[in-house]
């Protein structure tokens, strides 16, 4: 089966998770002669070495700076111009702000079949078959896609293994494509967030923080110990709709689904709609006053305590730790 | 300016999904079902953009079964103008494609030069109507919007994406724009916008109504849902309570390293 790989980049650097992507796509293409990826960008052309050995003969590389910026038109033409010339039946991207943004549109406009931020994925004759969470994660739905010429899944970040096999030499293929001039949308500029930490939807590890925090400035405690762990700090919709963390720091309902490999969950009492976003973790740490707390029905650890007690206590050990 | 707001019914986020014993679908008759959250900041929105304007219509639409009219009606009762409830007779759990091909259609008989939308739905959280109405009428689209400014036939949309990077663009309408959280903060209806609505118009239709086959798009899906399962259970954790917290932590801190293994 013939598959392409969308490679999500921002100023010149790929995802870090974009090579499990294209180990899925490898896993449903069987051979590198059949898999592809897809680099949009301006000055990305270097993006295709790092991709060597995961099992895909061809990047196309649409390098212009038009491209320079996301935009879900011109992206949408970029992508459709490498579906059309590599001839691919599946699109697979990663479950992430771009690709979420597009395959839609692509879905649309080639009448094809789409599966979003799948857990599972597996080819079935022309078809997929996948499995995604829904209803706030209570249950999983198998997921299919059929009778469609192209199909688009997105990966959900951190749970398939990027793998490099030593397969697929990645040899660039430049598309020439020339932006629409007169196009009804352009991005006027791309503002840098404050936070140099991974996102939350791709973080490997997550310190999170709820209304016990009491105030922003208390947040440093976590920024500390998130500091010693490289981990990306996350919040309770309870402490950011008090104002004490920003709302896109916000984990749960209304807020980022995470995955990461570990989350810490600090004076947070575990809502539903707080479960919602981050139930799937690997392993869940639980530090509460309240030994009821809804949240240490879900930790594979819990710590009743005053987390302004255990937060610098964890923060001194895992220093202690990884200084080794 | 006519504005037409899209709508879904999701079940409230207390509700217990429950699976059907043969595992085929989730048993819809407990459920209770709420306005998609996020289309009620899309329905905010246009409320504003028309308050603003000091004219203008806005519509609000929902592909749905008879249950969605109550919610319709709040809508209403929140200040918009009309609604539309398209029966999804037939077409029960349709793919996002098949419903988006009826709202464009809809979107379209109705003449609207912008289209506001929920960033996604909280029961699939797919993310995927607003965009594909927005391909289907070859219209510009901006998903996940923090902030919405319009100046004539032009917006400035800011769209929130990763590390709280922010995109900002510039649009021509018509075109979708897809609703986050901080876009704004939802009213709540009023005592006379709850008595008026009871009186502004509610028009029902079907597919047909626009010119579309119903057996042509069921015949047309492309994606499907066979089936549902539990997620996998969690073995219960260890919790630690009425020790020294140094040690409880010290303790946790080891198991991380030893068990889990993931620091």
């Amino acid at each position: 089966m013939k598959v392409l790989v969308f490679i999500e980049q921002r100023a010149g650097k790929s995802k870090s998770s974009a090579l499990e992507a294209l180990t899925v796509g490898a896993r449903l293409a069987g051979g590198p002669a059949d898999l592809a990826a897809v680099v949009i960008g301006k000055g990305v052309e270097g993006i295709a070495a790092q991709l060597k050995g995961y099992g895909a003969d061809t990047v196309y590389v649409v390098d212009h700076a038009a491209f320079e910026h996301y935009n879900p038109v011109s992206y949408a033409d970029a992508i459709e111009a490498a579906v059309k010339a590599h001839g691919a039946k599946v699109v697979v991207g990663l479950a992430a702000p771009m690709t979420r943004d597009v395959f839609p549109r692509l879905a649309a406009r080639l009448d094809g079949g789409i599966l979003t931020d799948v857990t599972a994925i597996e080819a079935a004759g022309a078809n997929l078959h996948g499995v995604k969470p829904m209803y706030a994660g209570k249950v999983l739905a198998k997921v299919e896609t059929q009778n469609a010429p192209v199909s688009f899944v997105s990966v959900r970040p951190n749970i398939f293994k990027a793998e490099n096999k030593g397969t697929g030499n990645a040899a660039v293929s430049k598309l020439e494509l020339t932006p629409a001039a007169d196009s009804r949308i352009k991005t006027l500029e791309v503002r840098k967030g404050a936070n140099e930490r991974p996102d939350l939807t791709e973080a490997p590890l997550i310190v999170s923080g709820g209304r016990a925090m009491g105030s922003a400035d208390n947040f440093k405690i976590l920024g500390e110990l998130a500091d010693v762990l490289h981990a990306t700090v996350g919040a309770s919709r309870a402490a950011v709709d008090s104002g004490y963390a920003s709302h896109d720091m916000q984990v749960g309902q209304t807020g980022k689904t995470v995955n990461p490999n570990l989350y810490i969950a600090c004076g947070i009492s575990g809502s539903i709609q707080h479960m919602a976003g981050m139930r799937t973790s690997k392993v869940i740490v639980a530090v509460n006053t309240d030994p009821e707390a809804p949240i240490f029905k879900v930790a594979t650890y819990g710590i009743v305590a005053d987390l302004f007690q255990a937060a610098p206590i964890f923060t001194t050990k895992f220093k202690a730790l990884l200084e080794k | 300016m006519k504005i037409l707001v899209l709508l879904k019914q999701t079940p409230d986020t207390e509700s217990k999904i429950q699976i059907s014993a043969d595992g085929a679908k989730i048993e819809t008759a407990a459920l209770k079902y709420i306005i998609n959250p996020y289309d009620e900041f899309a329905i905010e929105e246009a409320l504003k953009i028309k308050e603003k304007a000091g004219s203008g219509e806005v519509v609000i639409a929902s592909f749905a079964g008879d249950s969605a009219k109550e919610l319709i009606v709040k809508g209403l009762a929140m200040g918009c103008d009309r609604g539309l409830l398209i029966g999804s007779e037939g077409l029960e759990g349709a793919d996002s494609l098949t419903v988006a091909k009826v709202l464009a259609a809809a979107v379209k008989a109705e003449s609207s030069d912008l289209v506001l939308v929920g960033k996604q739905a909280i029961d699939d959280d797919n993310m995927h109507v607003g965009i594909m109405v927005a391909e289907l009428l070859k219209w510009p689209h901006v998903n996940v919007v923090t902030k919405l400014a319009l100046n004539g036939k032009t917006a400035t949309v800011e769209r929130e994406v990763e590390g709280g990077q922010v995109e900002v663009y510039e649009v021509q309408l018509p075109a979708v724009f897809g609703a986050q959280k901080a876009l704004n903060t939802p009213r709540y209806a009023s005592l006379p916008g709850i008595m008026k609505a009871k009186k502004k118009p509610l028009d029902s239709k079907k597919p047909g109504d626009f010119g579309l086959d119903a057996a042509a798009l069921k015949a047309g899906v492309k994606t499907v849902i066979r089936g549902f399962l539990p997620p996998p259970e969690k073995p219960a954790g260890k919790v630690f309570k009425g020790e020294d917290v140094a040690v409880m932590v010290d303790k946790v801190v080891k198991l991380l390293r030893e068990e889990a293994k993931v620091i």
